[in-house]
């Protein structure tokens, strides 16, 4: 007989542990949940829509009847669970209605705090907190004209702005000085407060409610002091207390509220807690991102996988109060250990203030334009050291060249219609559709959903906006990001795996670290197949099944199927007899386009499978060799004419560059790798976006790293400068090495050296000369095992994967 | 009936590879995944009709080299949320010679 799982509080945080459970172990439970609410669980977050008239109950709900029915779930609604009975293992209703136990879930939320003061339960005064709150304020709307809100907090400023929207005279009433004090600090909360007064609303700062007046319901409210204000209608949203009076009823241990370890287990073993009415490692938590990380890691011991624990979460608010954009974290206030960043432009409406402590975030709180809260809310999070680029921190991530979303940066100004992601072609409106119709929570449900910022992802700070002021909120937990769904570990963990078990193959890095698919996916197979062959270069066999098409084929793929190929020329530089071979092959294979590369190549477009190894053969036999332009690998060096040529040329840049390629090409990267050697600091050969690019000058060679020129546009930081060209070649092993060996799979050095920061970089290839000997030995090593034409190979070797297995017809 | 027709041998095609059949109505990709399972489906992508055969054999799915669309081996539909379907051909292994059986027009044509 299966067991008895029961659920109490039909609610966000309840329903989506079951959804976790029953999509790892669906036959696992008899299942049976209790709702006080007369409906199935809808989206709370989105009560404020409702009341303000943007929505109905209908477009909220998240699991109607019939979800509860196709998957056999008992559904009470409508009754209240009176009493657990703890030694029997059953639940009791006020009305009558039990059911038994083996495994009990309790998700019973959270109430609104009801200010004690007199008449407060007088009719006319509510929470806001559930639907009937919602029906309550809009019948009284219809018929009376003032409101007072309590508390002004996010619940109450929204539903202050609902009220007005429905046409009543509004007032918030807060006790402090400060709108939002635990998500503002005071200026943006002026910035606020002033943007909320021309909407019409009415404040009423720094006073306490003294007692609500009225006989038979509310007439009017009275504050310390003595002024008394006329009201039809009060709203308490002064906070919410987690709900534990059942809890604490049935003797499980409760402080603020029901206490859970980290498998969300209370004192109580067969009774596991989740959501609002918990308190965990001394937090309570009211967001939707924790809720449903408890949810799934609760999911999991309830399915008796034992594995998985909550640990906290760090918690960002990104809220759209009426159309505001509003973004804050961590500690923002600061205090004497803490330094603060500030930006204020009040005519654009912008206010932004960072809190270091250590030359790391402490709290962010911006106002009017948030597209870079996501990004100070990951530096905070993760603790890095701001140091290498505190002078732009304040102008954000995406402060100069970003391509792809025109220029916005603020979501809420953008209509329906406007492009958010260039690359997939998705509106705001397609993205906002998406989240309120299949109920998206997560940047990743959104991206898997919509694709928007599922390719190059430069709009990743719009769609978190438009989630956010979709969803009602958005937040992201500290969790570290694994490598894939087919396990549990991020790059770093399987990194170290691979280098200290020394496992070098696949197989051996799925076996050790206990991976949960058979054979993997495809993003996790490249992945493993790249860190087994830059750990083990002489050991590691590489698996073609394992790499992306381009690098199995030696070409690349394009729309249609054909593939384009791109010979080498070292350093851009070629002869009369390639260009000549060139040719003859693009007539012979009649190939439809050839053209010249941003990385001064030329690219023979339009090539079918079959032929590939034919063409490869005549490009061999006129000396040239594979331009490894389709792999994560060295692409290419591009060089000015330099000294030889140029009159401004300090030195002999393409020399340089030629010998940089030919000492590089065919090492396998994390990513693709793009260098660049200019002759003098006019700089044409553009080596301040690339991955390594020199700057002759007449006194030596700079050395710059981590630029890019694509969709974020992000110029080079200066590594150092050198001499000699012989250290120009071994600083630039060096740098490659470490990038090989310690970047994570499919990271350019962009944000690599942004994560790893620049000073590390520096302190493993500059300051060290020993470590920076030792990396360049490295990579020459592994260049002695890699520097093999792949080309050539393929000829020889498998020229009959390129064929169809058969032809009929 | 005998309309199947032998296209070659298993060891012809790689394990967690595939390996193309042209016909007149376009190519079939021949699927083998690490288990030695063999699949026959239209090596066309539902989304831009990437060809499949391209793409990182994994478990009993393929991953369309154009845009990572994930494509089941068994039905030929898009892995959820993504929707669509490529055609799925009857297949067989008789002593690791495969054959596979293509609807009526197709089979005419041949």
């Amino acid at each position: 007989m299966k067991e008895k799982l029961v659920l109490v509080g039909n609610g966000m945080a309840g329903v989506r542990t079951l959804e976790e459970l029953l999509k790892i172990a669906p036959d696992m439970y008899d299942i049976t949940v209790f709702g006080a609410e007369p409906y199935g669980n809808y989206n709370r977050i989105m009560l404020s829509p409702v009341l303000a008239g943007e929505k109905t109950i209908n477009d909220i709900i998240l699991n109607d009847r019939q979800w509860y029915a196709e998957l056999n779930i008992t559904l009470h609604t409508g009754k209240v669970i009176a009493r657990i009975d703890r030694r029997q293992r059953k639940v009791m209703a006020d009305d009558g209605t039990e059911a038994a136990y083996d495994r009990l879930l309790l998700a019973t939320g959270s109430n609104p705090f009801i200010i004690p003061v007199p008449g407060c339960d007088l009719p006319g005064v509510i929470g806001f907190r559930d639907i009937r709150d919602v029906h309550t304020m809009l019948d009284t709307a219809r018929s009376f004209k003032h409101a007072v809100v309590i508390g002004g907090g996010l619940l109450g400023l929204e539903a202050a702005n609902g009220l007005k929207l429905q046409g009543m005279n509004v007032t918030v009433v807060h006790l402090t000085d400060t709108l939002m004090e635990r998500q503002l600090d005071k200026v943006a909360g002026q910035l606020l407060q002033k943007s909320l007064e021309e909407r019409g609303l009415h404040f009423l700062l720094a006073t306490q409610t003294e007692a609500i007046l009225g006989e038979d319901r509310v007439k009017g409210v009275r504050f310390k002091g003595g002024l008394e204000i006329a009201s039809d209608l009060v709203v308490m949203a002064a906070g919410i207390r987690p709900n534990t009076l059942l809890a604490k009823q049935a003797g499980i241990h409760c402080e603020r509220g029901i206490v859970v370890n980290d498998t969300l287990q209370t004192y109580d073993p067969r009774i596991y807690a989740v959501g609002e009415c918990v308190q965990h490692r001394g937090q309570t938590y009211g967001l939707v991102a924790p809720l449903f990380e408890q949810a799934k890691v609760c999911a999991n011991h309830l399915a008796r996988y034992g594995i998985g624990r909550y640990e906290g979460s760090v918690t960002s608010t990104k809220l759209k109060v009426t159309g505001i954009e509003l973004f804050s974290a961590g500690d923002f206030q600061g205090d004497e250990t803490t330094e603060n960043i500030v930006m204020k432009d009040a005519s654009r409406g912008v206010y932004k203030k960072l809190v270091l402590k250590d030359n790391r975030i402490h709290g962010a709180v911006m106002y009017g334009d948030t597209v870079d809260g996501a990004w100070y809310f990951q530096l905070l999070r993760d603790g890095t050291d701001i140091s290498d680029f505190r002078h732009t921190l304040m102008f954000g991530q995406a402060h100069l060249g970003d391509a792809g979303h025109g220029g916005k940066n603020a979501a809420a100004a953008m209509s329906d219609d406007m492009e958010v992601c260039g690359c997939n072609g998705v509106s705001k409106g397609d993205i906002v559709r998406a989240i309120t119709s299949k109920g998206l929570f997560t940047l990743d449900d959104v991206r898997m959903h919509t694709k928007a910022s599922a390719s190059c992802g430069s709009c990743t700070g719009l769609v978190e906006q438009i989630l956010a002021s979709t969803v009602g909120d958005y937040s992201v937990s500290t969790k570290v990001r694994p490598l894939c769904k087919c396990t549990d570990h991020p790059h770093n963990h399987v990194r170290k795996a691979i280098h200290e078990q020394h496992l070098t193959s696949i197989r051996a890095v799925m076996d050790f670290l206990e991976w949960k698919s058979p054979d993997g996916c495809s993003s996790c197979r490249p992945a493993l197949n790249y860190y087994c062959l830059a750990t083990w270069p002489a050991e590691a066999r590489d698996d073609p099944q394992s790499r992306f098409i381009n690098e199995r084929v030696h070409a690349n793929i394009q729309k249609d199927g054909t593939y384009s190929v791109v010979p080498r020329m070292w350093g851009g530089v070629t002869t009369p007899n390639e260009l000549r071979a060139i040719a003859d092959v693009a007539d012979k294979f009649r190939i439809p386009t050839v053209k010249v590369t941003g990385g001064q190549r030329i690219d023979l477009l339009g090539v079918k499978k079959e032929d590939l190894p034919a063409v490869w053969a005549d490009l061999n036999n006129a000396g040239m060799v594979s331009g490894h332009a389709y792999g994560k690998s060295l692409r290419t060096v591009k060089t000015c004419v330099g000294s030889e040529w140029c009159r401004f040329g300090t030195q002999d840049s393409t020399g340089l560059g030629i010998r940089l390629e030919q000492k590089t090409w065919g090492s396998w990267m994390p990513h693709k790798f793009k260098m660049a050697v200019s002759g003098c600091p006019r700089n044409c050969a553009e080596a301040t976006i690339k991955d390594f690019g020199v700057v002759c000058v007449d006194s030596g060679y700079e050395l710059h790293v981590g630029g890019n020129g694509g969709v974020k546009v992000r110029a080079t930081d200066l590594l150092c400068k050198v001499t000699t060209p012989g250290q120009v070649e071994e600083y630039c092993y060096a740098f490659i090495q470490l990038y090989r060996e310690e970047a994570h799979y499919l990271e350019r050095t962009a944000p690599w050296i942004e994560r790893v920061g620049l000073s590390y970089v520096k302190e493993k290839v500059v300051e060290d000369a020993g470590t920076r000997l030792a990396l360049a030995g490295r990579f020459r090593e592994s260049q002695r095992h890699f520097q093999h034409d792949p080309w050539a190979t393929e000829v020889e070797e498998r020229r009959e994967n390129y064929l169809p297995i058969k032809k009929l017809g | 009936m005998s309309d199947w027709i032998e296209i070659g041998h298993i060891n012809d095609i790689p394990r967690q590879g595939a390996r193309v059949v042209n016909t007149p109505q376009g190519d079939i990709g021949i699927f083998r995944t690490a288990e030695d399972e063999l699949f026959a489906l239209r090596d066309s992508c539902p989304h831009k009709g990437g060809s499949l055969s391209q793409g990182i054999v994994h478990g009993r799915r393929v991953t369309c080299p154009l845009h990572n669309w994930h494509i089941e081996l068994t039905t030929g539909e898009a892995v959820a949320p993504d929707q669509g379907c490529a055609a799925v051909y009857p297949i067989r292994i008789d002593g690791g010679r495969i054959s596979i059986s293509l609807p009526l027009q197709i089979n005419q044509a041949v």
